[in-house]
């Protein structure tokens, strides 16, 4: 032992050679998400009469690698809303444990028989992510919100990383936005004066022929995915859904890209 | 500006340039940072009109990112101070980063709210303009990326429009239009509104030519003026369409009028 | 020297490293698709072209004429899809001139992938080529790269995801003409009413063997604009005229010939100054 505490119990320097002091520095630049890592697809969301149907694969990728494949993006809330995530798997199991820990604050010390609902949820979220936004370290997610307002009126919402919101009888993230999208506004000619017209049973079949699309078009999809029904009554969650009556019926007539025949 | 045509120390006797002499930094020099960019544009146009005894502020109803469709229904138009009693007097329009844009309306919002509730009457337009022009302002580094338009009544009953920059410069006027087709409606507002350009026939000739003087429009006259701005910017703008909001602001209230847009 | 002029190709380089913006080509930021059906092919697209967030063409045409049987419709910098289908559409006709034959889809295809792969994608042209010739029905996609895809349906453009979202969930194998021409206008349908780059009308070629090629311009006409609130017509002299002179007939008869032409309104009475002598056929 010398006579300099600072090199106590660290190296010799002259066995080791010089120490180097740089990871003494307590103040190293604070660094945040640059860009996502872990990543979930779209997320699917239709209005109906009564409720809102939502879904979302089961797929979370690593770049271009499907890394787990049974991986749950719908989380509800009791008792009636359901949030899909896209985007970062990581930031999205953090939103998971802020909205528990909201869960069973409201539960045990919120005044007696009131409860928050999907549209005081999507307030919460978008405000967490536009904080977030705005310390320049954002969650790398898109939400969509599902379940009902203070009307118990079908409410479907969607908040980004940025803290951009809006609220429309069809929405998609991600890649669904330019694929399914498409699709599940001709669901809805009138807007949000079609949700009347429109039914559980074809807000189900239209989200389903959504993700088959998706399945076909997004190489980041997966053929499993998970679907909520929200109404008054509930959520109706089925988390092991597989893609059915596939169409690759085409395929055996492809002969090459050019002139290729045979 | 002229720091720009001169960088590069060009000789003072060499012609000027439109562009700087020194090269642009090389691309590839150093580690290429792709930071995290906190603002997106969400398309969408504004505009407000006032008249004698009325104020119009009216927007498109469309969200945009990139050339997706967010949603065919997103007002950009703020009833400012309203606690249920249709009291309010003050309409704010936003258009720009709808996040901060949405950022700016509640916090302009609670801050009339309280002003009611502590002081017991309305908050006038004036006072709320300036107070906007503060909010903007306090934000000066890292700005709100929006462009406001106030609108209300005056003191006098008369129609008070007040058009702000991102970071709280602001001004009273007739008539502003901003956002994505701002630069398309804004010459046709003043030539329509303010008359620019127009001359009385036969008052003079060569410079005695008499311009024509500007009026008050009546309030029919300018939703015509409002609905035919937006129409035509729906042709030529992509960002614009799906839905017109108008609200009108008189002494006895803000009326609200929706249209259809195309939907292309 | 035959082909592009590279003259400014360093001056422009050199503006570009100061920080002078490229001029802003109009790019048709697109909806195109294509289908075959058992007796043909259809082609279709949207009809409107962009610069930037600018509607610069509320109602152009992306069907291009390649041969009788053969039509391609184009995506991407407008001036490079019709130049590039001009040249190879000329260059096709010498071709089926000299060998007496008539043109084949896979040549056009072919001609297409060399020529823009020798530009390595800076002939901003990606198109859907169609057609019937002797060997069968062709249809083909062509990236500005140069690369090709062969498939019974096909989109492109800024709106080819939407479009091909509706070939993905209704498309039948083995379909009639009518149901070609529907499962690719709600394709284009698709594009103008959630792309922002597509809009306005909806145009169809349809080709059949043994049949002359359909060109149906604006078969849907979706978005046609609402009548005006206002009127705007100003009254005579509201312009400023800082300035005004009149010259007379004798004065510019001194420098060239002035013909009196009748006042008659009936075209048999309109004088004729020049007449072009054109082939009759």
């Amino acid at each position: 032992m010398n006579h300099y505490p600072q090199a106590w119990g660290r190296p010799r320097d002259d066995v080791y050679g010089p120490y180097d002091n740089s990871y003494f520095q307590a103040s190293a630049p604070q660094t945040h998400t640059q860009s996502p890592a872990v990543t979930g697809t779209s997320v699917l969301g239709v209005k109906f009469k009564d409720g809102v149907v939502i879904a979302a694969d089961n797929l979370a990728s690593y770049g271009s690698l499907a890394r787990f494949t049974d991986v749950k993006r719908l989380r509800t809330f009791p008792p009636n809303t359901v949030i899909g995530f896209g985007g970062d798997v990581s930031d999205m199991q953090y939103l998971d444990r802020l909205l528990q820990s909201l869960d069973i604050r409201e539960n045990y010390l919120s005044s007696y028989g009131h409860v928050l609902n999907a549209k005081n949820l999507h307030t919460y979220l978008s405000k967490v992510l536009y904080k977030r936004r705005s310390d320049f370290n954002p969650l790398w997610n898109m939400l969509l919100v599902a379940g009902l307002d203070d009307d118990d009126k079908p409410f479907l919402a969607s908040a980004d990383l940025l803290g951009t919101t809006f609220s429309s009888p069809t929405l998609a993230t991600g890649f669904g936005a330019h694929l399914a999208q498409p699709l599940l506004r001709k669901l809805m000619p009138h807007d949000e004066d079609s949700v009347k017209d429109v039914t559980k049973e074809m807000a189900v079949e239209a989200i389903k022929a959504c993700m088959k699309v998706l399945f076909y078009r997004d190489a980041r999809s997966l053929d499993k995915y998970s679907i909520a029904v929200v109404t008054k009554d509930g959520v109706e969650l089925k988390e092991d859904q597989k893609l059915e009556d596939q169409s690759w019926a085409f395929a055996d007539q492809i002969r090459g890209y050019g002139t290729q025949v045979n | 500006m002229a720091s720009i045509m001169n960088a590069g120390g060009l000789p003072s006797d060499q012609p000027g340039y439109s562009f700087s002499n020194a090269s642009a930094p090389s691309e590839s020099s150093g580690p290429r940072q792709h930071a995290f960019n906190p603002y997106t544009d969400n398309g969408g146009s504004t505009l407000g009109v006032t008249g004698a005894d009325f104020a119009i502020l009216a927007g498109d109803t469309r969200s945009t990112s990139g050339y997706n469709i967010n949603t065919r229904y997103a007002p950009k138009l703020f009833r400012i101070g309203d606690d249920g009693d249709s009291s309010s007097r003050i309409v704010l329009s936003v258009v720009g980063f709808a996040a901060d844009g949405n950022a700016l309306k509640e916090r302009l919002d609670a801050i009339v709210k309280m002003y009611k509730y502590q002081h017991g009457k309305p908050m006038s337009v004036k006072a709320c303009a300036q107070r906007l022009s503060t909010i903007l302002y306090q934000k000066r580094f890292f700005p709100y990326y929006v462009h406001a338009i106030l609108g209300g009544l005056d003191d006098d009953g008369k129609g008070a429009l007040y058009s702000y920059d991102p970071v709280g410069s602001y001004e009273r006027e007739q008539c502003r239009a901003a956002g994505a087709a701002a630069s398309l409606i804004m010459p046709f507002l003043d030539n329509q509104v303010n008359y620019k350009n127009q001359y009385i026939p036969a008052s003079g000739t060569g410079h005695e030519l008499q311009p024509r003087a500007i009026e008050s429009l009546p309030k029919e006259d300018v939703i015509g003026l409002v609905k035919d701005a937006f129409t035509s910017a729906t042709e030529r703008h992509i960002e614009v369409g799906d839905g017109l909001q108008m609200l009108i602001i008189t002494k006895d209230g803000i009326e609200e009028i929706y249209t259809p847009l195309k939907r292309d | 020297m035959p082909g592009f002029d590279f003259s400014n190709y360093n001056r422009n380089a050199a503006l570009h490293a100061r920080g002078v913006p490229l001029p802003k080509a109009t790019s048709t930021g697109t909806t195109i698709v294509g289908c075959i059906f058992d007796n043909g092919v259809v082609i279709a697209a949207d009809t409107r072209a962009t610069s930037g967030p600018i509607v610069a063409d509320k109602n152009c045409e992306k069907l291009h004429y390649i041969s009788p049987n053969i039509w391609c419709a184009g995506a991407g910098t407008a001036a490079d899809t019709e130049f590039t289908t001009a040249l190879i559409s000329s260059n096709l006709e010498l071709h089926a001139l000299s060998t007496g034959r008539t043109p084949r889809v896979v040549t056009v295809m072919t001609l297409l992938k060399q020529h823009l792969f020798r530009y390595q994608g800076h002939i901003g042209a990606y198109l859907v080529v169609a057609g019937v010739d002797p060997t069968g029905i062709g249809l083909f996609t062509v990236h500005a790269h140069g690369s090709t895809d062969k498939l019974p349906y096909v989109t492109m453009g800024s709106g080819s995801l939407a479009a091909m979202a509706v070939f993905e969930s209704t498309w039948k194998r083995d379909c009639t003409k009518e149901e070609a021409i529907k499962v690719c206008s709600e394709a284009i349908l698709a594009g103008i009413f959630n792309d922002l780059g597509s809009g306005s009308n909806v145009d169809v070629c349809v080709i059949e063997k043994d049949k002359p090629t359909q060109l149906l311009r604006n078969y849907f006409k979706p978005n046609e604009r609402v009548k005006k609130e206002r009127d705007y017509k100003f009254a005579r002299g509201t312009t400023a005229v800082l300035n005004e002179k009149v010259i007379t007939k004798e004065e510019i008869g001194r420098y060239v010939t002035v013909h009196e032409l009748s006042s008659g309104s009936d075209s048999d009475s309109l004088v004729v100054v020049e007449k072009m002598d054109v082939d009759e056929v």
